[in-house]
């Protein structure tokens, strides 16, 4: 318990932290939200006006301390560029962003789990040396660059989905669900790689030690040892890896979301920087920032559960 | 016995492969509603709803469709009645009287007051935050309720254009008693607002009750296309059945199940100079730069030939002011250019940086066939990229640049909207233009109330730009509409707009 307290404690933090850091950032963009409203009508007089009415003339710690308020209160404040609440705007946009990484994940699980075991288990076999080499050019192609190919491919060659026909999943959960398989497979791929290679030296480092000779001289099949108790051993850095790899995919959706055009958190995300539209900046990285801290927090948690040995006193 | 596993899982994985693929596939015919059109839009409406506080072109072009001015502009340029049937202006100038059009109703079915008027006039009008939101209407005396149905608005100088920039969507007529108009859209427009999901689109729905003739289409969704890459096969993919503004590569890339309008963006593309910094204060460094370039070149490079050149801040599309013959006071004289920039004490040429908004592609092109040509005279320039907010803030607004490639559009019908910005005082004169001479013609043609005194002084004001280089003026865009050939009836404006209103289903 006084664990869990202490990484609470510590979340908290972080989220604080991040914050600052978001908030310091804009005053040091070149840039200036009231300018961007005004466009081409911005004048010296009207700038000054719009900057007073929104209190961007006050100092960075009243504006920080201001905004930090209203925050802990729930009220994320108003969208500069669209005018309405930026909870309203962000609410439609969290589960598609989740959605994508979800799908993504699930993909990892489903298809590097069962490859790492399979190629671990006939390590030096043709499909080994087969699943090396993908494995090395998967590693090698940036989530955006696969991002493309697999438009191409699949979008324009094989017509298995229209690029850009994204479909909102009010409007048809089904076709939702299906527009975001390839941007989630964009997503994977890379991850998939290097969690199989992950898992077939781990579980090959395994196969070496002491116990799994004592536990084969004891007359176990060759499934039952690998099985229960290999794999158990050999899955916890697969595990660790897992955790950050899924907070690792909340950052790389916002590329993926880009190349396939999709509108989630970081579609809002990158407009909403150029538009210098701060609150709702602010909102998405504190969201993100969550989301990741939230999974590292659970993996800890994971971790204990699976493997008491790990310490939970410095 | 291990092998059924693996072929087990591979089993799994196909098929879940496939309906995914597949059920991704079948939604696409769905879409076919006979009144519905899907157009793609490379940024989203970033802005509240309320016509008044529209800045972004791309937002007025889109308001176009929901909200309408006592006048309106029509497709050849000229000022029609809207909410106002009919309007009258005195001989001095000074005083404009509207008559409402009878039973004419806003979307949420109230019927529109004289109040409603008086109230959006006088909002626009508003000089509480130092400026009205339309700068032309700081000229407004008072605004005047005579009957039921009859406005006057008073000037306290005399504008015979004043009707010009009543017709800017910015000048809405809305309903005074719409609390919220940032979140909610109320106007007369051919079209009414249903919804919008930032990022994602922005649907209008035809209005029934429309006094004018009214949209042919039922239903218009704005679908953000962000990556200007995929425009191609966003159209051919069939997610969108119309892109308004392609680029030349792209219209040639486009199957025949579409259509491809060629029109012109009705902008004033130029290097614009920073007229106050070295070493663009000097005229002859100015002339040097205008020898030294070619539109026709340009144009050859950025969008295959097309594009109209032009010679001073004015565009084709406005026929009455339109000089064609400054295009010839610079025709390209590498000699001349060098003499020029020795006479101004640049012999061996010299350094300059080119500021462009990295978001217009067109721009960019257009700056770096102008590095090239600039390198003949010994001039050699370097192209920062910025972010267009940047742009905003450090080029337009703060004036902190040397040069710049942009273009300028007119927010009205009227010379005055391109012309007015050159004036010594102007707050937007953005490139730091002055001559006295300059602001003597402009304050004549602006006062004048005879229309071939003012169109005179307007080409004076066009021939000195010209004639002092004010900025190396290369071309007016050419547009490329991309619009499946299921629809008809697109038509370009003089202005920044699209009119869904127009737009039909072809009958096959």
């Amino acid at each position: 318990m006084k664990y869990i307290g202490k990484k609470v404690i510590l979340m908290a933090a972080t989220l604080i932290v991040v914050s600052f850091l978001v908030f310091l950032s804009f005053f040091v963009m070149s840039g200036d939200p009231a300018t961007s409203m005004l466009g081409t009508q911005a004048t010296p007089d009207r700038v000054e006006a719009l900057r007073e009415e929104m209190g961007l003339n006050d100092s960075f710690f009243t504006q920080y301390f201001r905004w930090a308020g209203s925050f802990l209160k729930g009220d994320m404040g108003i969208s500069y560029s669209y005018r309405i609440p930026v909870e309203s705007m962000i609410a439609d946009k969290i589960p598609v962003t989740l959605a994508l990484t979800g799908i993504a994940f699930l993909m990892l699980i489903v298809l590097a789990i069962p490859l790492g075991i399979y190629i671990a288990k006939y390590a030096g076999g043709i499909a080994d040396r087969v699943i090396y080499v993908l494995n090395q050019i998967m590693m090698a192609i940036p989530p955006f660059f696969a991002g493309i190919l697999i438009t191409f491919l699949f979008g324009r060659i094989f017509k298995l989905f229209t690029p850009g026909g994204y479909v909102s999943y009010k409007d048809n959960f089904g076709q939702f669900i299906g527009y975001m398989f390839f941007p989630a497979l964009a997503i994977a791929l890379p991850k998939i790689a290097m969690a199989v290679k992950l898992l077939r030296s781990s579980v090959i480092g395994e196969v070496k030690k002491d116990y799994v000779r004592t536990a084969f001289s004891r007359g176990n099949r060759s499934n039952q040892v690998f099985y229960n108790h290999i794999l158990k051993n050999a899955l916890i850095p697969v595990i660790t890896f897992l955790g950050m790899t899924l907070a690792d995919m909340v950052a790389g959706s916002i590329i993926i979301e880009q190349v396939f055009g999709i509108p989630g958190l970081g579609r809002i995300l990158l407009t909403s920087i150029s538009n210098r539209d701060y609150p709702v900046v602010e909102a998405i990285i504190i969201c993100m920032a969550f989301i990741v801290v939230s999974i590292n927090f659970i993996v800890d948690i994971i971790y204990q559960l699976i493997d008491p040995r790990i310490s939970t006193e410095e | 016995m291990k092998r059924k596993g693996v072929v087990r899982l591979f089993l799994v994985f196909v098929l879940t492969t496939l309906t995914f693929a597949l059920s991704a596939c079948s939604g696409d015919k769905a879409g076919e509603n006979s009144s519905k059109i899907t157009v793609g839009i490379p940024q989203d409406i970033e802005d509240s709803l309320d016509p008044h506080k529209a800045v972004a072109a791309g937002t007025k072009e889109v308001f176009f469709n929901m909200f309408e001015g006592l006048v309106k502009p029509d497709s050849d340029g000229n000022i029609i009645p809207a909410v106002a049937s009919a309007y009258k202006v005195s001989k001095d100038g000074k005083v404009y009287t509207f008559t409402l059009r009878k039973g004419i109703k806003f979307h949420d079915g109230s019927l529109v007051t004289v109040e409603d008027i008086k109230y959006s006039i006088d909002k626009c009008a508003d000089t509480s935050n130092g400026e009205p939101l339309i700068a032309a209407f700081s000229n407004i005396e008072s605004v005047n309720i005579l009957d039921d149905e009859t406005v006057e608005i008073v000037l306290k100088e005399p504008n015979t254009e004043f009707a010009s920039d009543l017709a800017n969507v910015t000048a809405a007529i809305v309903p005074a008693s719409n609390k919220d108009p940032d979140v909610n859209a109320i106007g007369t427009g051919p079209y009414k607002y249903v919804s919008r999901s930032p990022q994602e689109n922005f649907t209008m729905e035809k209005f029934d009750d429309y006094w004018g003739e009214g949209a042919h289409i039922k239903d218009v969704v704005l679908k953000v296309c962000a990556n200007a890459d995929s425009f191609v096969m966003n159209l051919e993919g069939g997610s969108v059945d119309m892109i308004a503004r392609v680029t030349a590569t792209q219209a040639a890339e486009l199957s025949d199940n579409f259509n491809i309008l060629e029109g012109t963006m009705n902008l004033v593309q130029a290097l614009y100079l920073n007229n106050a910094v070295e070493p663009f204060q000097d005229a002859r460094v100015r002339q040097a730069l205008c020898y030294a370039i070619d539109p026709q070149e340009i144009m050859d490079f950025v969008s295959d030939g097309k594009g109209t050149e032009i010679g001073s801040s004015m565009f084709p599309a406005f026929e009455k002011y339109y000089m064609e013959e400054l295009n010839d006071t610079y025709s390209r004289d590498i000699e001349k250019a060098k003499e020029l920039l020795a006479e101004a004490g640049y012999p061996n040429g010299f350094s300059f940086t080119i500021t462009v908004p990295s978001n217009y592609q067109q721009h960019i092109d257009t700056a770096q066939v102008l590095v090239e040509e600039l390198k003949e005279i010994g001039v050699n320039a370097d192209i920062q990229l910025i972010e267009w907010d940047s742009w905003l803030s450090d080029v337009y607004a703060g004036r902190n640049y040397q040069s710049t490639v942009i273009g300028v559009d007119a927010s009205s019908l009227t010379a005055r909207a391109l012309l007015e910005r050159f004036g010594s005082d102007a707050p937007n004169n953005f490139i730091n233009f002055s001559s006295p001479e300059y602001d003597t013609a402009l304050q004549n043609a602006i006062s004048s109330t005879d229309d071939e005194q003012k169109t005179e002084n307007y080409k004076e004001c066009e021939r000195i730009l010209s004639e002092k280089a004010a900025n190396v003026y290369i071309q007016d865009l050419p547009e490329f509409v991309a619009i499946n050939k299921k629809y008809g009836g697109y038509q370009f404006y003089q202005l920044y707009v699209q009119d869904f209103s127009k737009l039909y289903i072809v009958e096959e």
